[in-house]
């Protein structure tokens, strides 16, 4: 039985994490993007094309980390102390910046400190992100029902690797969301970084990809044997087409493909790590199955999953109508 | 320095410090999230200029207020698994799907429209506008009902069974989610919410009543927080009685602790006012007393026996003489609040609310006893759950991740750096809004143009404006 609780819940956390790269990656972005903006002017609006939403975007972080410690306790009681460095250190640059939004409205002597806070913080969080990727990716020793490894094993050139991989992949969705959201002169700043960040992303993901298959036999397996390679042949398929939409839109001055393309490059890649774990919940040893909680913990939290998930999803697309279209420099509670 | 303590002892003081940083925020917020609902409700009703004013002056200090608790709460979601490991395994089955819901109905509620209710009454019109601040009101009490439920299951765990590997296994959600101290604790939390902001709006309003006992919306600010104080805290005081009474009923151990009883009682026991705890005799030095009382106020009978903590094994006793001064701290502020009530509806009856320094003076001093009484009233409660993370069921000392003291060491004092500068900066930027005029039209410093439904404020001067700042 493959379709039971435990799987289900696999795909609603991945999906929830999937849901949290591609949102939290743009605004990450733009605190990555921070110090390349122009003007005091430029860096107002780029904060603001993401203040009405950042938040709820954040919340899909915890929506990840709760979920996870309602159905798999047994991974995150695993997963949180292995990462235990990359995570605390990501939770104190998320503190910085998430209190710049506010912050840097506050004052005038310190505005500055709270740009580079902005900044710093973004581009710590997206890199430890990246390393706990990387960290999980390459596996996590355990015994019994513990992490038995030291606190400095997610610390390799693989997790680095992969660090440094977030970090240019969100900097990239921060840059063609400002695509989206703004016009004039920050809008072809923005839409010539995009070019390189895109070419920088995609290198990256090549190099990940190329890499993975070696770091453990099954993920080996997976990609290059029968009948899996059926599938793990038609990701490249949808990639290439994606980096075709990708660079044509945005040499064509498109302000929605370039960004729309850019989400798909992550939807594309994250399907790839699926296909890779699964069903593997903490590599290499332990399946979805096996720290699963048991079914009525499961079955409660479907229960509301299966409610409040849709209208969750509802009213964000309603809070993302609501402030669409290009950001207007003249509006603001700010 | 750190290096002598353990990784248990840095564990729990760490999860003690974030966990106390983080709840003065949301406490905040529950109560300014209603407030702020009931000032807009106010202004669409009677279209009197003063509650809007107030919303937006309120709005700001709640946006930064709650961009603090989303970033330290965040840090919450992560602490049981990174320094908790073992309790996350084994009472995850039970309160995980409550923190799950708690994200799914509350979290996404509040941030979703957050947004809306910020920045939005103009793109959405008055009505959605409301019905955005009301639901993030709203938000925040959904969880601040999901997180009482789970704490209160640590402390009085049912509907569970244990399974093979030593996991709590749900057995039936209604008990879980609705057990024995839920109630209580819940009732008492979010009143303490309520009492907590409108002592600081009180202050607020007394700060700029000093001033000018003209200013309008200091008048209104400051009537609307002592009829809340003068009306809830009765009854905040009649739901701790009830929430006690519960706990002498499942967790005698604290209660035992919180009166200071090492001893048993078989003919009524004496409530200790003060005295110093001395653990290492097992009695309170220079006590004072009175006979009888405690007996009568949790047995509601004058000699009905009482046992004491001598009916404790050591090993299960909770640490007396920190629950013991946190409790104390948490009723005496409890009744200073009563006293400012009791005194503002003396001054309105006389006619002169408005015009009392020295009522002003206290409302001020006492602005902060909210959060004190808070902070306190959690330190009774968690400290007198211990030895246990589940009462009864699991030790702290088991409940541990494999983390090894440096590494919980470095994070810690990262924790306590980050926090006290981020939270420091946070709280001097909230008081230096709070102390400028609700009608200075800049109130949040760089605003920009504020549009509010269709008025265009007049450029006003502001008597407080010192360029620069």
């Amino acid at each position: 039985m493959i379709f039971d609780l435990a799987f289900i819940w696999a795909g609603l956390i991945a999906f929830a994490v999937l849901v949290y790269v591609i949102l939290d990656g743009f605004d990450l972005g733009i605190g990555i993007l921070y110090p390349f903006a122009r003007s005091e002017k430029d860096r107002d609006l780029m904060m603001n094309s993401v203040a009405p939403v950042w938040d709820g975007n954040e919340t899909w972080l915890v929506l990840g980390g709760g979920g996870l410690f309602a159905v798999f306790p047994l991974a995150y009681a695993i997963i949180m102390p292995a990462l235990y460095m990359p995570i605390t250190i990501m939770l104190l640059a998320l503190v910085f910046r998430g209190v710049s939004f506010e912050y840097r409205w506050r004052t005038v002597r310190w505005k500055g400190f709270w740009n580079y806070a902005f900044f710093g913080g973004s581009i710590v969080a997206a890199f430890a992100q990246g390393i706990a990727l990387g960290a999980l990716v390459q596996g996590i020793e355990i015994s019994g029902r513990a992490y038995a490894g030291d606190w400095f094993d997610w610390l390799t050139p693989f997790s680095i690797l992969t660090g440094f991989a977030v970090v240019v992949g969100y900097a990239l969705l921060g840059a063609t969301w400002l695509v989206l959201k703004t016009e004039g002169e920050l809008n072809v700043q923005m839409r010539r970084y995009a070019w390189w960040l895109g070419a920088g992303t995609l290198g990256l993901i090549g190099i990940v990809s190329l890499i993975t298959p070696f770091l453990d036999p099954i993920y080996f397996e997976r990609w290059f044997n029968l009948p899996g390679s059926l599938v793990s042949m038609v990701v490249p398929v949808v990639m290439l087409g994606l980096v075709w939409v990708f660079f044509t839109s945005l040499n064509d001055g498109k302000d929605l493909q370039p960004f729309l393309s850019a989400l798909g490059f992550f939807v594309v890649s994250f399907i790839g790590i699926g296909i890779s774990f699964y069903p593997m919940m903490v590599p290499p040893s332990l399946t979805i199955w096996q720290v699963a909680a048991p079914d009525s913990s499961l079955a409660f939290a479907l229960v509301g999953a299966v409610v409040l998930v849709p209208i969750i999803l509802a009213y964000t697309a309603y809070a993302y109508w609501v402030f669409r279209g290009k950001i207007d420099p003249a509006e603001g509670y700010h | 320095m750190l290096e002598s303590f353990s990784a248990e002892t840095l564990a729990r003081v760490q999860f003690a410090f974030t966990v106390s940083f983080h709840i003065i925020f949301p406490c905040f917020s529950i109560g300014l999230a209603s407030y702020l609902a009931v000032l807009n409700g106010l202004w669409i009703k009677t279209r009197d200029e003063t509650y809007l004013t107030l919303f937006s002056y309120w709005k700001k200090i709640f946006a930064v207020a709650f961009g603090m608790g989303v970033v330290s709460g965040i840090v919450m979601s992560y602490q049981f698994g990174t320094n908790w490991a073992v309790f996350s395994d084994k009472a995850g089955p039970v309160v995980g799907p409550l923190m799950a819901y708690e994200v799914m109905s509350a979290f996404f509620l509040e941030a979703g429209f957050l947004g809306v209710m910020l920045f939005g009454r103009e793109r959405v019109g008055e009505r959605l506008h409301m019905f955005a601040t009301a639901m993030v009101a709203f938000g925040t009490l959904i969880s601040a009902t999901w997180i009482l439920s789970v704490n209160s299951w640590m402390q009085t765990p049912a509907g569970y069974s244990i399974n093979e590997v030593g996991q709590f296994v749900p057995e039936d959600w209604w008990e879980i989610v609705f057990n024995p101290s839920f109630p209580y604790r819940l009732v008492h939390m979010v009143i303490a919410a309520f009492l907590t902001t409108a002592l600081v709006v009180g202050a607020v309003g007394a700060v700029h009543l000093l001033r000018d006992k003209a200013d309008k919306e200091a008048r209104r600010m400051f009537s609307m927080a002592m009829w809340m104080l003068a009306i809830v805290t009765p009854l905040q005081i009649y739901a701790g009685d009830l929430h006690g009474l519960n706990t002498l009923e499942h967790q005698p151990a604290k209660i035992m602790a919180m009166e200071g009883h090492y001893d048993s009682h078989p003919e009524g026991a004496p409530l200790i006012l003060f005295g110093i705890p001395n653990p290492e005799e097992k009695r309170i030095d220079y006590a004072i007393e009175i006979p009888y009382l405690s007996s009568l106020i949790l047995k509601h009978h004058w000699n009905a026996p009482m046992d004491g903590l001598d009916t404790i094994p050591d090993q299960d006793e909770p640490p007396v003489a920190i629950v013991f001064w946190s409790f104390r701290i948490m009723v005496g502020l409890g009744f200073a609040m009563l006293g400012l009530g009791a005194w503002s509806l003396f001054a309105r009856w006389r006619g002169h609310l408005y015009t009392a320094p020295w009522l002003h003076r206290t409302a001020i001093l006492m602005g902060p006893t909210g959060f004190i009484a808070v902070l306190a009233g959690w330190i009774t409660t968690e400290v007198g759950r211990q030895p246990f993370t589940v009462y009864g069921l699991l030790r702290t000392s088991d409940s541990l991740a494999p983390v090894a003291a440096p590494a919980v060491a470095a994070s810690l004092i990262a924790f306590i750096v980050v926090y006290f500068f981020v939270f420091g900066a946070g709280t001097f930027y909230i008081l230096r809004m709070m102390n400028k005029r609700p009608a200075t039209p800049n109130v949040g410093l760089n605003d920009g143009p504020i549009r509010t439904a269709g008025i265009t404020p007049a450029p006003q001067v502001d008597p407080d404006f010192i360029p620069g700042r």
